[in-house]
């Protein structure tokens, strides 16, 4: 008596053993339909709300979509505009002063402190926490804080800075100094965040070398120039790029703290880009030209972190040669 | 004897001279306060009754403290206000629980399973981490406006409980533990979902409280996000309510600061019962943003 046979076991095709390819043996095949499967959620998911808005934001790029008439492709022409564009090239200045003015002296700050935070003193786990609590509240209480901080006359700030005459000072409104503000809170609240990576950073120096330095005479300042900032130049580096990322998303402070006044700053002095893409999209309906913009801040931020990438290759490397 | 000078020596201020101990706690306290300030100005503003908020010279402290009834005025000017923080809360606890389960279930699927094109999809994945939230926003809007999501729950939650970061941190964790504990379950004929359940999550209750603190922490003060895809009272969250009362020029700044007060207090306590694991996510996964 013969069965037929729908689906022959000796085929090599992959109709006839649909899960050929997910491994050799019914073990291993198995075990890959698992990993799968617990992948597929969060997988899907990412895929579906991440991964597709990527793929769109190239596509929504060039075509011109306002809230009037359908959608449609436009080519590069969102880039050309981009190019005439006074405010965006105002938005785009805005944007590198205010990493010029956050960057240095967030990563110069939060270096010194950490540097002393590491030192044996009694309290410096209470130092430490004053430290990090900015981090953990809300950019838009902060915002808030900071705005009433600043307010003319009555902010605490008119009071302190009043004997030099700056009592009546308009923070939020000069368009020379609005920038300020924001780099304020912007290094406020990111100081205890890069604190913590320089503490990781100073514990991983191994102590021999402090003990070396100072056999070899080394004073304090000098353990400190020819030991600790040479250790710690790959996690300065890291720091260097994560707050340049961050400098470039830097939105919520403008947002608030011109909210009271002009949005966005008297006649745009606060825009950033991140701002100016937020209002061209949701004021303006312009989702095509915001796009041009938000491409430009990812190609901003892709380069820092393929540079970064690429450097990094270059230390690690530099590490194991060292060590030989 | 021994133990005691072997203590003195580890608190104590070991080699440092009496002068940098000065200096570094006058540069140190000097810097902390300026930390601290906003705090204290924000709960101290917060019960200041209106006549006070606009005093020359500049009160630190109320004379007359009001925080009840500025609390009252709040509710009156913001009615919806104890609304938007139950919103914050539970999108906030909507997206770490639902990270919890994707995530830990793609971590465990990545750490422990071969199968073709785990390692492209794995850095597809982390590749997403590279992307700024705001170059995707706009398609991000036209996405959830598409699914007919906008000012709902949905939108607020469901594209926040799948992350890039909390795959790769919790990854981080489950490959330290070391394999022969799970084979040894395995071997007692349990399926994986019950070996990551009974296993491995219990072995990783430190990366899961880092990851969780950092996800709670971020979806409460997340803005830009809910700005775009929420404008009713019944699905605003809490800083949203508070950039509407900034925005009103006629809310006074006591208002405003009882309302930074509560939208903040929830973080603070948070941080400091759960510090170290802030920290240590910090540290682990220091590369996000």
């Amino acid at each position: 008596m013969s069965t037929i046979r729908l689906f022959p076991t000796h085929g090599r095709s992959w109709l006839t053993r649909p899960l050929n390819w997910l491994g050799p043996t019914p073990l291993s095949r198995r075990k890959a339909l698992w990993g799968l499967a617990l992948i597929a959620p969060n997988t899907l998911g990412l895929f579906f709300f991440f991964g597709i808005p990527v793929l769109m934001a190239f596509s929504t790029s060039l075509q011109e979509w306002n809230a009037i008439r359908p959608a449609r492709f436009i080519g590069l022409d969102n880039f050309e505009r981009l190019i005439q564009d006074d405010k965006f090239a105002q938005a785009l200045t805005n944007t590198f002063k205010l990493i010029g003015l956050v960057v240095p002296l967030e990563v110069g700050l939060a270096l010194g402190v950490a540097v002393l935070l590491n030192l044996p003193l009694r309290g410096r786990n209470l130092l430490r926490t004053a430290y990090f609590l900015p981090v953990v509240t809300s950019t838009v209480a902060a915002s808030v804080v900071w705005t009433s901080i600043f307010q003319p006359r009555y902010g605490i700030l008119s009071q302190v800075l009043k004997p030099l005459g700056l009592g009546d000072t308009n923070w939020l409104v000069d368009p020379g100094l609005v920038l300020i503000p924001v780099a304020v809170v912007a290094i406020w609240q990111r100081l205890g965040f890069d604190m913590v990576i320089f503490l990781a950073g100073l514990q991983a120096i191994p102590h021999e070398l402090y003990e070396a330095a100072r056999i070899d005479g080394a004073g304090r300042w000098g353990r400190f120039r020819h030991v600790t900032l040479p250790m710690l130049s790959p996690t300065t580096f890291l720091v260097v790029v994560l707050a340049i990322i961050n400098g470039f998303q830097i939105f919520d402070q403008v947002y608030v703290m011109t909210l009271r006044t002009v949005p966005g700053g008297v006649s745009g002095s606060a825009t950033t880009l991140a701002y100016y893409l937020y209002r061209r999209a949701f004021t303006h309906s312009e989702f095509g030209y915001a796009s041009a913009i938000a491409l430009v801040l990812f190609a901003l931020i892709l380069l820092v972190t393929v540079f970064q990438l690429a450097v990094q290759r270059y230390w690690v490397y530099y590490e194991a040669e060292s060590e030989k | 004897m021994i133990a005691r000078r072997v203590r003195r020596r580890r608190s104590g201020p070991r080699d440092l001279t009496v002068p940098i101990q000065l200096f570094s706690y006058a540069v140190l306290l000097a810097g902390a306060v300026i930390m601290i300030l906003p705090f204290l100005w924000m709960t101290s503003t917060a019960c200041k009754p209106p006549v006070e908020l606009n005093k020359i010279p500049v009160r630190f402290l109320p004379q007359n403290a009001v925080c009840r009834q500025n609390l009252d005025t709040l509710y009156d000017t913001s009615p919806h206000f104890n609304r938007y923080l139950l919103n914050s809360a539970i999108v906030t606890i909507g997206r770490t629980l639902g990270q919890l389960v994707t995530c830990s279930l793609a971590a465990y699927g990545f750490a422990r399973f071969r199968f073709p094109g785990r390692n492209l999809i794995f850095a597809l994945c982390l590749a997403l981490l590279m992307v700024p939230f705001q170059a995707i926003l706009i398609p991000e809007y036209m996405l959830i406006r598409k699914l007919g999501w906008l000012n709902s729950f949905k939108a607020l939650i469901v594209p926040g409980t799948f992350s890039a970061f909390a795959l790769f941190l919790l990854r981080q964790a489950f490959l330290q533990i070391p394999l022969e504990i799970e084979e040894a379950a395995i071997i007692d004929g349990a399926n994986p979902l019950r070996v990551l359940w009974h296993v491995t999550l219990p072995l990783s209750v430190p990366a899961l409280a880092a990851f969780a603190v950092i996800t709670v922490q971020a979806a409460w003060n997340d803005f830009l996000y809910p700005l775009v895809v929420s404008s009713t009272p019944d699905t605003r969250v809490v800083t949203i309510g508070i950039a509407l009362l900034q925005g009103e020029r006629r809310t006074p700044y006591n208002l405003l600061m009882m309302g930074s007060f509560l939208a903040t207090v929830p973080m603070l306590f948070l941080f400091l019962a759960m510090q170290r694991y802030f920290i240590a996510g910090i540290a682990l996964g220091g590369v996000k943003r």
